[in-house]
C-alpha cells in the first residue's frame, strides 16, 4: 500500500498513485499533533505544563486510538490475518496510531492500494479509514495532509478542527505538529505508542531508511488508512453495516475524547468536543445518505467488485460513474470489506479493473460531475453518489444534487463532512469518495479487471487528481483558522483559499512563498529530488484591511542594526548573548556588539525583555527607517514624479485613446498614490505628447495656458524645459485641466502616422535627471516605431520561425537600445509602465525591455476600441496610478549560510549577481528567487531569509522593507516532499522556462520541464514511496497536482502556441507571468471555472468549481472562467429560460449579444448576485478583467476553449490525461 | 566749370559716389605712383527724392559678358534705332517697345541727368519683407523686460505684411509658432548639437512629406511659405498673439549655479534662424535680428565657457593666442553667415551688456550680410530702444529705409579694372573681364551679395588702371563705371538702380597738375581709412600701422591712428569690432567723424565754433560739443560747471547763461535724432569722470610730460604717454625725408 496515493492503472502498464503526502503527513501528523501540542502548550505558558501532558495524553490517546485502532482493524477487515503483519510493521511505521489501518492495509495492501488510490485524492481515504478503523489517527494521517494539517490547525484554532474534529482532530493535530515535532516531540510520543520501538519514530517519516521502507510499507499503510481506510471505512462501514460506522464513531468519539486532550489542551477542548459532536451528527447525516445512495449502488451490488463489473458492463458512462462511485465506495468497501475479506487479490485487480472501468465507463460525465463532486467534500461526495446515479441522469440531476441540499450542506458540512468523514468513516468516505475521483477508479479496479476488456484504455479524468478538490479541500480545512506564521517549516493555506495571516516571525505567506518548506539539508538531496528551492517574494504585497501592515522601526540617527559582517537587519533571527550585549547573526553566526542605545536586558529564556515591543525582534515583516547613508548620492531623495506620455499619431487618434486617457487624467490626478490619505501626494506630474517629435508642456501654475514645447531633436533626446514641467497638481489644476481638454483637439486632425519610442522615454529620464528625482512614465503607445530615431523597429514577425531554434530570437529584443536605456533608467530610478493599443504587430519583445527591466508593467490592448475596451483600460489604469509603489528600490536577499540566492525572476535590472535592482517596485510586482545550495544546512537552525528592500517611499522618503523567513532543514526526502507547494513551484517553473525561451528552443524548454518534473516525480516513487508495480503512478501528495499544472504551463500560449496567437500575444504573456504570484500564476495556468447554474443567490459562497475541461461543462448551464486576464461568460445552448432570463434579461439563446462587455444590470437577485461575483473577482486581481460572453457552438468559442487546460489543445497542447500518462511513463524510464 | 569742390558735391548728390581722384592717371604705372588707388566711395541707395522711379526693365547690352545698362554715355543711332555699348562697344537694337525713340523724345536713361536711374521690375511675386526675432532670454528681469517692450513696440512699426518670427535662446532654443490658437507651441532645440540644415528643416517639419515621393528635398518656395507660416505670419495676423507671447516671455529657467555664466546657445540660435529661412525664403528679403546679452557660452560658436573665473578673452589674450574658442567660433559664424549672404537674408545684432558678447566672433554676420551691429551697456537704456526704433525709420515717401537682397554689379570700361569692394557685402565670385587680379578688399569679382541695404550704406571700390604706359588713351577719353544694383525695395518691389559715372583720363606726366587738383582729400582718407580697417581685421596691427605710416602722411592721418579702428588699446574685441563694422558702411560724412571728431565750443565770446581735437581747445569758460560718431559729449569747462552748480541759469539776470547750456544740449538733439546707431550721449563737465571720453580724443598737445615747458597756455592736460600731434608730425617729417632720401 502506498500512502495517499491514487492509484490508477491506464492501463495494466499505468498505475497511478497520488502519494499524499498527507499521508506522509499524517504519519508525522500524528507525531506532530504532539508537537504543536509540545509547543502550543509551551505557548500557551501555564498550559505548558498541563499541555505537555495533555499532549502525551493525547498522544497516549492516539495510541490508544490505535490501539484501539488496531482492536478495530481487529475488529474489521484490518485484523484480517496477512494484512496485520504486513501491515503490522507498516503501522508501526505509520505511527503507532495507524498500525491499525496499517494492518488492514498490509493485509490488503494491494487492494488498498486500490482503495488507497481511489482515495488518494485523499480526504475521502482518509474519512473513511479512519473512521472505520477508529482511527481517526490512521485517519487523520491518512487524510489529506492538507486535511490533516488543516485540521491540526483547525483543531489548534479550535473551529475548523471541530468540524473534522473529533476524529480528524487529533490526527490532524497531531500532523500539524508533525512538522515542528519532528525532531523533537515526535520521537518520543511516538515511540511510546508504537511498541514498535524504532520504527515508531522513523514512521513518522523521521525515519529515513525506514521511512522508506516503511513507507513502502507505510505508504500503503498510510494509503491504506487514508485512502483505503477511508473507501473502506466508507464503503465498509456504511453499507456494510451500520456496524462500522457505530464502531467508527464510536471510535471516533474515542478518540476525540483522547484527542480533545491534545486539542483541548491545548486549543479548545469544548469546541472541538462540540464539533465532534456536531460533525459526527452531521456527518452522519450527510455522509450516510449520500453513502447509502452512491455506495449502495455499489454495494448492493456486492462487493465492489460485484457492482463494478455490473456497472461496466451496463451503462458504459452513465453507470460507469455510478460504478466507480460504486467502485470507490466499493472499493473502499471492498478494501473495507476487502481489510478482511478481499484483503486478497480482489483490490488490485480492482486496480485495473478500476482504471479500466471507471476510463470507460465513466467517461466524460462523471468525470465532470464526479469532480467538482469530490471537490466539495461530503455533499460532493454525495454528489457523486448521487451522480452515479445521474450519469444516467443528464446534468439536471446533477445540478439539482449539486446544488441540492447535499451540496449546501456538503459545503457547509465540508469541514465537518471530512470531519464526520473522518470521524465517521461513512460519512466522510462518501464524500470524499465523491470528491476523489479517483476513489471510483479504486472503486473501480475491481471492476476494472472485468471491465477492463471491454472498456478502453483510457485512463479516467476523474480518477486523476483534481485541482478543484485540493483547492475546496484546502479552502475547508485552512480557511477558516489564522494562520500563524511562527511555526517554522510549516506550509500556508494555498493562495486559493482565503484566511488570515497572524505575524509570528516569519514573513506571511502574501510577501513570501516558498516551493518547499523543508529544505534538503545538502545539495545532493537537492540535487536528487530536483524540487527546484525557491521563493517567490512581493515584498510590497497589500494586506487584507484585517491585517496589520507592516510596523515602522526607526533605530535612530545610526541607522538600523545590521551584522557586522553580511549586514542582515536585525530580525528575529538574531541571537543575543552575553546578557544583551551582543547577538549572534542568525545568517552568518558572526557578533555584533548591540549599541548602546539599542541595548536591553535578556529574560531567562534568553531573549530580550523588550522581544514583543519591537518588531524587528518579533515579526516577519516591518519596514526600517533609513539615514541618509541609506541615499543615492547622500542625499535624501525628492517626492517621485509621474509622468505621462501620450502617443498622438493617427492610430492612437483614431482609436480613442488620446481623448479617453486626457479625460481619465483629469480625475485621476487627485488619486496619485500617497502614504497619508489626509495629505496631498508629494508626486509631481509632467506631460508629453508625442508621435515622431516628442511636445512637452509647460504647465506651470503661473500660466494663463499651457505651452507646449516640440521637441524634434528625438535623436538626441532632452529635455526642453525645466521649471513647469513637472509641476502638483493642486497648484496647476486649471492649467493643467486646460491641458488635458486641448491635447484631444489638439491632435484631432492629425495626419503623422509615424511614431518614435525610444525618444520617448528618454525623454522621461531626461525629464526625472534634470529633477533630480525618481519616478514613473506612464507611455501610451500605439504602433511599432518606425520613425527615423534611436530604437526605431522593423517589422519582424515572422511566423516561419516558431518552433524553429531560431525561434528565440523572436523573444530578444531586435536592437539593443533598450536594453542601454533601460540600465539607464535603472540608474535614475525611472520606472516605465507601458499601454499598448496596437493594431498589428508591434514588437512587444523589443519595446517591453524598458518596463521589464525597470520593474514596470505592460499593458496591451490589441485592436482597441473605445466601447468595449474603455473600462478595461481605464480600470487599469486608475489602479496603476493609485498603486502603491516605491522608487529606486534595491532588494537584497540574505540566507544563512548554505544556501545562496543564485536566481532571480522578475521584472527588475541586476548589475551585479546580489543586488535587484528596481527602478519602481509596486504592490503587485513579484521576484521568485531561486536558492542553491553551497554548503550544508543544519536542520537545527533550519535556513533563514532575510529578503531586504530599500526603495523610495511615494512621499520621498527612503525605507526598508524587511522580510524574514524560516523554514525547516530536512534529511528527508520524504519531508521536503511533504512540505512544497505545488503552485509555486510551477510558479517558478513557468518563470524558468519563459526566461528560458529567450536562449533556448521552445522545445528543449518544454522537454526540460517534463524532465526536471519527471526526476522530481521519480525521485519520490523511488525514495518515498513504497515498492510496487511498476505500472502505477504514485504522486506526492503535496505535488500531486504537479502534472496538470505543468501540462497547462507547457501548453501556455508561450511555450506551445497556436497558429493564431501572434508574437506579441506571447511575448507580452512572457513578460507578464514573469512579475506574477502565485496567486495569479495559479489562476492563468488553470483557470477559474464557476458554474452559474448552481449559484446559491442567498449565500456569500461561489459554487463550487469545476475542472478546465469541456466535459465539464453542461449545455444547460452558465459558466463563468476567469484567468486573471479575462472573464468569459460560457452559456450552453441549452441554458435554461430562466436563467437567461435572470442573466441577461432575454430568455431567447439566440438573443444574446455576443458582444457584450458588461451584464445588464438587472434587478433580480441571481444578476446581482453574479455581478457583484464578476466583481469581487475583479478585484481579487491586479488587472481589470474584460468580459467576454461566449455562446456555446459560437466562433468565440474556440478562444474559450483555449483556457478548458484540461482538454488537448488546438495547438497540439496534451490534455490531462494524456500527459499524465506520459508523465508516467517518462518516469518509468527514470526508475527502471 | 565749376570749381572741383562743386563738381565732387554735384556728383556725390547725383550718384552717390566720391572718387579718390576725379581725374584719372591713364596708365597703371602712373595709377601706382599715386599711392591713393583710384577708387571710390558708392551710396547705392543714396536717398533721391528727385528721382522717380521708371516701371520698365533696362535694356541691356546684349553681349553675353557684358550686359551693361543703357546709360547716357552710350552712343546712340536714333534712325536706325540702335545703341553702342560704351564699355563693351557693342552695337544694339532696341528692343521694340523702343520704337518711338528719337533725339527729342529719349528714354529717361539716355538723359545726363540720369547717370543714376531706377527701375522698377516686375519678377515672380512680391515676397514679403521677414523680421525673425532671435532673443536670448538670459537676461537680467530689467532688460528682459525692456527688450520685451521694444519688441512688442516693434510690432507696431512693421509693414503690415511683413512675416514675423521669434526665436528665443537661453540653454535651449525655442521657435515659437505663432499661428495656433490656445496652447502656445514652439519647437525646442539643444544649444550644444550642431544641426545640418537639412535637419533642422526636418525638424521644423519644413520637409516635404514622405508620401510625395522624394524624400529630404526641401520644399519648394512656394509650398515652404505655407509650411512655414507656423513660425512667420504676417503682423496683421499674429499681433495680438505676438504681443503675448512676448509679454509672457520668462527668463530662461534653468539654474545658473554659483560662479558659472547662463548657458547661452546663441550659435545654435541663429544656426536654426537661418536654417528655418533658408528652407523656406532663399532669396527673399529677410532680417534676423538677435538680441542678446552676453557671450554665447556653449554649443558651437562659443564664445567663452561658463565658468565665471575664466573671463572672455582680451585682445591681449587673442594677441598671445591664449584665446582656445575664437577660431572655432570665428569659422563657425562666419560659415552661418555665408550661408546666410548667400540666400540674401541679414543678421542684427543687438547686443547688449557690460561685458562683452562675442560681437568679435560673430561681426561676421553682419559685416558680411549687411545686418546692424548695436551695442550698449543694456537693453534699457535709451540708447537701445531708440535705435532699435530707428532701424524702422521711413523715407520721405513713408518707406522703411532698408532694402533687402542687394546685387551690385560693377562693370568698367577696357581701361579700368575692379579690385574689390570694402563694405558690408560678399562676394558673388562672379568672373568678367572688368576684374582685376590684384584685390583690394573683397575682390576677385565683379558682383557682390549685400543682403541688407539703408540710404546711407557706403561701399569702397577700388580699381585698377589697366591700361599701360605705352598705350596712351586718346586724348579727352573718358573713363566710365557703371554700378548696376538689384534689390528688394522695401515696399517688396524688386528695383534695379543704375548708375553710371565717367572721368577723364589724363595724362600723369603733362597733367599732374590737374591730377592733383582733381584729387578728393576727404574720400581718399576714407578710402584708405578703409583699406587699412580691411588691413587691420585681417593682419596683425603694428604691420597695418606702420603700412598706414608708409602711404599717407596727412593730417587725418594722426586721428585715425589713434581711432578705435585701428588702435584697439583700451578697446575690448567687441568694441574694436563694433567701431570697425560701423566704419566700414557709413557714408564719408559719418566716416570723416569716425576718424577725427568734431570739436564745437560754445562760449559767450560768439557763435559757436569748431575748434581743434587738441587739449588746448579745453578751456574752462567754454562749453564743448565732441561728435565722435560713436558718442556725443557735452563738457563743461571748470569754470562754467561751477556756474551751473551755482544756479546761475535759474535766475533771471543770466538767462544768456541758461542759453549757452542750452545750446549744446539743442545741437546734440539734432545730432541724435538722426544719427544711426544712436550714439552714446554723454554729460560731463570738468574732473567728470565721464570726460575721459573726450580727453582721451584731443590731441594731447598738453601732458603732465610737458606742461610746464608749454608755460602759460591754458587748457588741460592730459594724462598720455601718447605723441602729441606736434611730435607726430616731427617724426613725419624726418621719415618722409628719410624715406625720400
Amino acid at each position: 500500500m502506498e500512502n495517499e496515493h491514487v492509484y490508477l492503472q491506464v492501463r495494466d502498464e499505468l498505475r497511478m498513485n497520488v502519494n499524499q503526502q498527507p499521508h506522509m503527513a499524517t504519519p508525522y501528523g500524528q507525531p506532530q499533533p504532539g508537537y504543536q501540542g509540545y509547543p502550543q502548550p509551551g505557548y500557551g505558558g501555564d498550559h505548558v505544563p498541563s499541555g505537555y501532558p495533555a499532549q502525551y495524553a493525547p498522544y497516549n490517546g492516539p495510541g490508544s486510538a490505535y490501539q484501539q485502532g488496531p482492536p478495530q482493524g481487529t475488529r474489521g477487515p484490518p485484523t484480517s490475518g496477512a494484512p496485520p503483519v504486513s501491515g503490522a510493521q507498516n503501522y508501526s511505521q505509520f505511527g503507532q496510531g495507524e498500525n491499525q489501518n496499517g494492518p488492514p492495509p498490509m493485509g490488503a495492501p494491494p487492494q488498498r492500494p486500490p482503495v488507497s488510490q481511489p482515495y488518494t485524492p485523499g480526504a475521502v481515504n482518509l474519512p473513511g479509514p479512519q473512521h472505520p478503523y477508529g482511527q481517526r489517527f490512521g485517519a487523520p494521517p491518512v487524510s489529506m495532509q492538507h486535511m490533516t494539517n488543516q485540521m491540526a490547525s483547525m483543531q489548534v484554532g479550535s473551529t475548523a478542527p471541530s468540524p473534522a474534529g473529533p476524529g480528524y482532530a487529533p490526527p490532524s493535530v497531531s500532523q500539524a505538529a508533525v512538522s515542528a515535532p519532528y525532531t523533537t516531540s515526535a520521537p518520543p510520543t511516538f515511540t511510546p505508542p508504537t511498541t514498535a520501538t524504532s520504527q515508531p519514530p522513523p514512521t513518522e517519516a523521521l525515519a529515513q531508511a525506514p521511512p522508506h521502507s516503511y513507507y513502502g510499507a507505510l505508504p500503503p499503510v498510510q494509503q491504506p488508512f487514508q485512502n483505503a481506510v477511508p473507501t473502506f471505512s466508507s464503503a465498509g462501514p456504511t453499507q456494510p453495516q451500520a456496524p462500522p460506522p457505530v464502531s467508527p464513531q464510536s471510535f471516533p468519539q474515542a478518540p476525540p475524547i483522547s484527542q480533545p486532550p491534545f486539542s483541548t489542551a491545548q486549543v479548545h477542548p469544548g469546541p472541538t468536543q462540540s464539533y465532534r459532536g456536531p460533525l459526527p451528527s452531521t456527518q452522519s447525516s450527510f455522509p450516510r445518505p449520500p453513502h447509502p445512495t452512491s455506495q449502495p449502488s455499489a454495494f448492493p451490488a456486492g462487493p465492489p467488485p460485484t457492482s463494478i463489473p455490473s456497472q461496466l458492463p451496463g451503462v458504459m458512462q452513465p453507470q460507469p460513474p455510478v460504478s466507480q462511485p460504486s467502485p470507490y465506495h466499493s472499493g473502499p468497501p471492498t478494501t473495507s470489506t476487502g481489510f478482511p475479506p478481499q484483503v486478497g487479490a480482489p483490490p488490485r485487480p480492482s486496480f485495473p479493473g478500476m482504471q479500466g472501468p471507471p476510463m470507460a465507463s465513466q467517461g466524460p460525465p462523471m468525470a465532470s460531475q464526479g469532480p467538482p463532486m469530490a471537490s466539495q467534500g461530503p455533499p460532493m461526495a454525495q454528489a457523486n453518489h448521487i451522480l452515479p446515479t445521474q450519469p444516467g441522469m443528464p446534468p439536471g440531476p446533477i445540478n439539482a444534487s449539486l446544488s441540492g441540499p447535499p451540496p449546501q450542506p456538503g459545503m457547509q458540512g465540508y469541514p465537518p463532512q471530512q470531519n464526520g468523514a473522518f470521524g465517521q468513516v461513512r460519512g466522510p468516505q462518501p464524500g470524499y469518495t465523491g470528491p476523489y475521483p479517483g476513489q471510483p477508479n479504486y472503486g473501480a479496479p475491481p471492476a476494472a479487471p472485468a471491465s477492463a476488456p471491454a472498456a478502453p484504455k483510457r485512463l479516467d479524468p476523474d480518477s486523476i487528481p483534481s485541482p478543484i478538490q485540493v483547492i475546496e479541500d484546502d479552502k475547508a480545512n485552512k480557511g477558516s483558522e489564522p494562520f500563524t506564521t511562527g511555526v517554522r517549516g510549516q506550509a500556508p493555506p494555498l493562495v486559493t483559499t482565503k484566511f488570515q495571516v497572524k505575524d509570528q516571525g516569519n514573513a506571511s505567506p502574501r510577501y513570501i512563498r516558498c516551493t518547499a518548506y523543508n529544505m534538503p539539508c545538502n545539495s545532493d538531496m537537492a540535487k536528487q529530488s530536483q524540487v527546484p528551492l525557491a521563493a517567490v517574494i512581493k515584498p510590497l504585497a497589500p494586506l487584507p484591511p484585517d491585517e496589520t501592515p507592516p510596523y515602522l522601526v526607526d533605530h535612530g540617527e545610526s541607522g538600523p542594526i545590521r551584522c557586522n559582517r553580511c549586514k542582515a537587519y536585525m530580525c528575529p533571527y538574531m541571537q543575543f548573548i552575553e546578557g544583551g550585549r551582543r547577538f549572534q547573526c542568525g545568517f552568518c553566526n558572526c557578533v555584533t556588539e548591540v549599541p548602546p542605545n539599542y541595548f536591553q536586558h535578556l529574560d531567562h529564556t534568553g531573549k530580550r525583555v523588550d522581544c514583543y515591543d519591537r518588531p524587528e525582534l518579533s515579526m516577519g515583516s516591518y519596514d526600517f527607517m533609513t539615514t541618509v547613508d541609506y541615499c543615492k548620492n547622500n542625499k535624501f531623495p525628492q517626492p517621485p514624479a509621474f509622468i505621462f506620455l501620450i502617443d498622438v499619431s493617427y492610430n492612437a487618434v483614431k482609436n480613442g485613446t488620446v481623448g479617453i486617457v486626457c479625460q481619465e487624467l483629469k480625475t485621476l490626478l487627485d488619486y496619485l498614490p500617497r502614504e497619508n490619505p489626509d495629505v496631498e501626494s508629494n508626486i509631481r506630474v509632467g506631460f508629453v505628447t508625442y508621435n515622431k517629435v516628442l511636445h512637452f508642456y509647460n504647465v506651470k501654475a503661473s500660466l494663463a495656458q499651457p505651452q507646449m514645447m516640440v521637441v524634434s531633436d528625438v535623436a538626441d533626446m532632452f529635455v526642453p524645459l525645466l521649471d513647469g514641467f513637472l509641476v502638483s497638481v493642486s497648484e496647476s489644476r486649471v492649467v493643467i485641466e486646460s491641458l488635458l481638454d486641448q491635447i484631444p483637439e489638439m491632435f484631432a486632425d492629425t495626419r503623422e502616422t509615424e511614431t518614435v519610442f525610444g525618444p520617448v522615454i528618454q525623454a522621461g529620464l531626461e525629464a526625472l535627471k534634470a529633477a533630480d528625482c525618481a519616478g514613473k512614465l506612464f507611455v501610451f503607445h500605439s504602433s511599432l516605431p518606425i520613425a527615423e530615431a534611436p530604437g526605431k523597429l522593423k517589422n519582424r514577425e515572422d511566423k516561419k520561425l516558431v518552433g524553429t531554434d531560431k525561434e528565440k530570437t523572436l523573444f530578444q529584443p531586435q536592437v539593443s537600445f533598450y536594453n542601454t536605456l533601460a540600465k539607464e533608467c535603472v540608474a535614475q530610478g525611472c520606472c516605465v509602465d507601458l499601454f499598448l493599443f496596437p493594431n498589428q504587430y508591434v514588437d512587444v519583445a523589443t519595446l517591453g525591455v524598458v518596463p521589464t527591466s525597470t520593474g514596470g508593467s505592460i499593458y496591451k490592448y490589441t485592436y482597441f476600441q473605445a466601447p468595449s475596451d474603455q473600462e478595461r483600460f481605464l480600470n487599469d489604469l486608475r489602479r496603476d496610478v493609485q498603486k502603491q509603489v516605491g522608487f529606486d528600490a534595491v532588494m537584497r536577499v540574505r540566507t544563512s549560510t548554505g544556501i545562496r540566492a543564485t536566481d532571480f525572476f522578475g521584472a527588475f535590472y541586476m548589475s551585479n549577481t546580489t543586488d535587484v535592482e528596481l527602478a519602481g517596485l509596486d504592490c503587485d510586482k513579484t521576484v521568485t528567487v531561486e536558492f542553491r545550495h553551497d554548503d550544508k544546512l543544519s536542520e537545527e537552525t533550519g535556513a533563514l531569509m532575510q529578503c531586504a528592500v530599500l526603495y523610495t517611499s511615494c512621499s520621498g522618503q527612503r525605507r526598508l522593507r524587511i522580510h524574514n523567513m524560516a523554514v525547516n532543514c530536512c534529511s528527508q526526502l520524504a519531508d521536503l516532499y511533504r512540505n512544497c507547494e505545488t503552485d509555486t513551484i510551477i510558479n517558478f517553473f513557468a518563470k524558468y522556462a519563459y526566461r528560458s525561451v529567450l536562449s533556448s528552443p521552445t522545445k528543449n524548454v518544454r522537454d526540460s520541464l517534463v524532465n526536471q518534473c519527471a526526476q522530481i516525480l521519480a525521485c519520490y516513487r523511488k525514495n518515498c514511496a513504497s515498492p510496487s508495480s511498476a505500472g502505477q503512478l504514485i504522486l506526492p501528495e503535496c505535488m500531486k497536482l504537479l502534472p496538470v499544472y505543468l501540462n497547462c504551463v507547457l501548453k501556455s500560449d508561450v511555450l506551445q502556441p497556436g497558429a493564431d496567437v501572434s508574437l506579441d500575444d506571447r511575448a507580452y504573456l512572457r513578460q507578464l507571468v514573469s512579475t506574477m504570484d502565485v496567486a495569479e500564476s495559479h489562476v492563468f495556468f488553470y483557470p477559474h471555472l464557476l458554474p452559474l447554474q448552481k449559484l446559491d443567490v442567498e449565500s456569500m459562497a461561489l459554487p463550487m468549481a469545476v475542472r478546465d475541461s469541456e466535459e465539464r461543462l453542461s449545455r444547460g448551464g452558465v459558466y463563468l472562467l476567469e484567468n486573471g486576464l479575462n472573464i468569459f461568460l460560457w452559456v450552453g445552448v441549452s441554458a435554461q429560460q430562466e436563467l437567461l432570463q435572470n442573466i441577461f434579461g432575454t430568455p431567447a439563446f439566440s438573443q444574446i449579444d455576443p458582444n457584450m462587455t458588461s451584464l445588464p444590470a438587472l434587478d433580480n437577485p441571481f444578476s446581482k448576485r453574479l455581478r457583484e461575483i464578476i466583481e469581487s473577482v475583479r478585484a481579487q486581481r491586479s488587472r481589470y478583467m474584460k468580459l467576454m460572453v461566449v455562446k456555446q457552438e459560437d466562433k468565440l468559442e474556440l478562444i474559450f476553449k483555449h483556457f478548458l487546460v484540461e482538454d488537448k489543445s488546438n495547438s497540439g497542447g496534451a490534455s490531462y490525461v494524456d500527459f499524465l500518462c506520459h508523465m508516467h511513463k517518462e518516469i518509468r524510464q527514470l526508475l527502471s | 566749370m565749376a570749381t572741383y569742390q562743386e563738381f565732387i558735391q554735384q556728383n556725390e548728390d547725383r550718384d552717390g559716389v566720391r572718387c579718390s581722384w576725379n581725374l584719372w592717371p591713364s596708365s597703371r604705372l602712373e595709377a601706382t605712383r599715386l599711392v591713393v588707388p583710384v577708387s571710390c566711395l558708392y551710396t547705392p541707395l543714396k536717398e533721391r527724392p528727385d528721382l522717380p522711379p521708371v516701371q520698365y526693365e533696362p535694356v541691356l547690352c546684349s553681349r553675353a559678358n557684358c550686359k551693361a545698362v543703357l546709360n547716357p554715355l552710350c552712343q546712340v543711332d536714333f534712325r536706325a534705332k540702335i545703341w553702342a555699348c560704351n564699355f563693351c562697344f557693342q552695337r544694339n537694337s532696341f528692343p521694340p517697345s523702343y520704337a518711338g525713340i528719337s533725339e527729342v523724345n529719349q528714354p529717361a536713361e539716355l538723359m545726363p541727368q540720369f547717370s543714376t536711374i531706377e527701375y522698377i521690375v516686375q519678377r515672380g511675386p512680391p515676397t514679403p519683407l521677414i523680421f525673425l526675432y532671435v532673443v536670448d532670454t538670459c537676461l537680467e528681469e530689467e532688460d528682459l523686460q525692456a527688450l520685451k517692450e521694444s519688441l512688442q513696440m516693434s510690432l507696431s512699426l512693421l509693414p503690415p505684411n511683413a512675416l514675423v518670427g521669434l526665436i528665443t535662446f537661453g540653454r535651449m532654443i525655442q521657435i515659437h509658432e505663432l499661428s495656433c490658437e490656445g496652447i502656445a507651441k514652439s519647437y525646442v532645440f539643444r544649444g550644444t548639437k550642431e544641426l545640418t540644415p537639412k535637419q533642422i528643416q526636418e525638424m521644423l517639419g519644413l520637409m516635404k512629406p514622405a508620401t510625395s515621393g522624394q524624400q529630404g528635398k526641401p520644399l519648394a518656395p512656394h509650398d515652404a511659405a505655407a509650411a512655414s507660416c507656423i513660425f512667420l505670419q504676417p503682423v496683421q495676423a499674429v499681433d495680438m498673439n505676438l504681443t503675448d507671447l512676448l509679454g509672457e516671455l520668462q527668463r530662461d529657467p534653468w539654474p545658473v549655479p554659483q560662479g558659472k555664466r547662463p548657458l547661452r546657445s546663441t550659435g545654435i540660435a541663429l544656426s536654426i534662424a537661418i536654417g528655418l529661412l533658408e528652407g523656406t525664403f532663399p532669396n527673399t528679403g529677410a532680417r534676423v535680428m538677435l538680441f542678446t546679452g552676453g557671450p554665447p557660452t556653449q554649443g558651437p560658436g562659443m564664445v567663452v565657457g561658463d565658468e565665471l573665473k575664466t573671463p572672455i578673452r582680451s585682445w591681449h589674450d587673442i594677441q598671445k593666442d591664449n584665446a582656445r574658442h575664437l577660431k572655432k567660433a570665428t569659422k563657425y559664424y562666419e560659415a552661418l553667415a555665408n550661408r546666410a549672404a548667400v540666400n540674401g537674408h541679414s543678421v542684427d545684432i543687438y547686443a547688449c551688456a557690460l561685458d562683452q558678447t562675442g560681437l568679435l566672433e560673430m561681426k561676421c554676420l553682419s559685416n558680411l550680410t549687411g545686418g546692424h551691429i548695436v551695442m550698449g551697456d543694456s537693453f534699457n537704456t535709451s540708447l537701445f530702444k531708440q535705435t532699435f526704433q530707428r532701424v524702422f525709420s521711413k523715407d520721405y515717401n513713408g518707406e522703411f529705409r532698408m532694402a533687402f537682397g542687394g546685387t551690385l554689379e560693377v562693370k568698367t570700361s577696357r581701361e579700368l579694372k575692379i579690385s574689390g569692394v570694402i563694405g558690408p557685402c560678399v562676394s558673388l565670385n562672379t568672373k568678367g573681364p572688368c576684374v582685376s587680379d590684384n584685390e583690394m578688399g573683397v575682390g576677385g569679382t565683379c558682383q557682390w551679395k549685400i543682403c541688407s541695404l539703408t540710404p546711407a550704406t557706403t561701399l569702397a571700390m577700388y580699381f585698377e588702371v589697366v591700361n599701360q604706359h605705352n598705350a596712351p588713351v586718346p586724348q579727352g577719353g573718358r573713363g566710365a563705371v557703371q554700378f548696376v544694383t538689384q534689390y528688394q525695395h522695401s515696399n517688396t518691389q524688386r528695383r534695379i538702380r543704375v548708375t553710371t559715372i565717367a572721368r577723364n583720363w589724363a595724362d600723369a606726366q603733362s597733367q599732374i597738375q590737374h591730377i592733383e587738383s582733381s584729387f578728393d582729400q576727404e574720400a581718399s582718407a576714407v578710402l584708405m581709412a578703409r583699406l587699412g580697417v580691411f588691413r587691420a581685421e585681417s593682419e596683425e596691427g603694428p604691420d597695418v600701422l606702420r603700412w598706414l605710416d608708409r602711404q599717407l602722411i596727412r593730417l587725418f592721418m594722426f586721428h585715425l591712428r589713434r581711432s578705435p579702428f585701428l588702435q584697439v588699446f583700451n578697446n575690448s574685441p567687441d568694441e574694436s569690432s563694433y567701431y570697425r563694422h560701423h566704419f566700414v558702411r557709413q557714408d564719408l560724412t559719418q566716416s570723416l567723424i569716425m576718424i577725427q571728431p568734431i570739436l564745437y565750443s560754445y562760449s559767450f565770446y560768439g557763435p559757436p565754433e569748431p575748434v581743434l581735437l587738441d587739449s588746448s581747445s579745453i578751456l574752462p569758460d567754454r562749453i564743448l560739443l565732441m561728435d565722435t560718431f560713436f558718442q556725443l559729449v557735452i563738457y563743461h569747462g571748470e569754470t562754467i560747471a561751477q556756474w551751473r552748480k551755482a544756479g546761475y541759469q535759474e535766475m533771471a539776470e543770466y538767462e544768456n547763461f541758461k542759453q549757452l547750456l542750452q545750446a549744446p544740449l539743442d545741437d546734440a538733439q539734432e545730432i541724435l535724432q538722426t544719427r544711426f546707431p544712436m550714439p552714446r550721449y554723454i554729460d560731463t563737465e570738468h574732473g567728470g569722470s565721464q570726460a575721459r571720453f573726450l580727453l582721451s580724443k584731443v590731441n594731447p598737445s598738453q601732458t603732465h610730460n610737458n606742461l610746464y615747458a608749454w608755460g602759460q597756455e591754458s587748457g588741460a592736460p592730459i594724462l598720455t604717454d601718447d605723441v602729441s600731434l606736434q611730435v607726430f608730425m616731427d617724426h613725419l617729417k624726418k621719415l618722409a625725408v628719410s624715406s625720400a632720401a
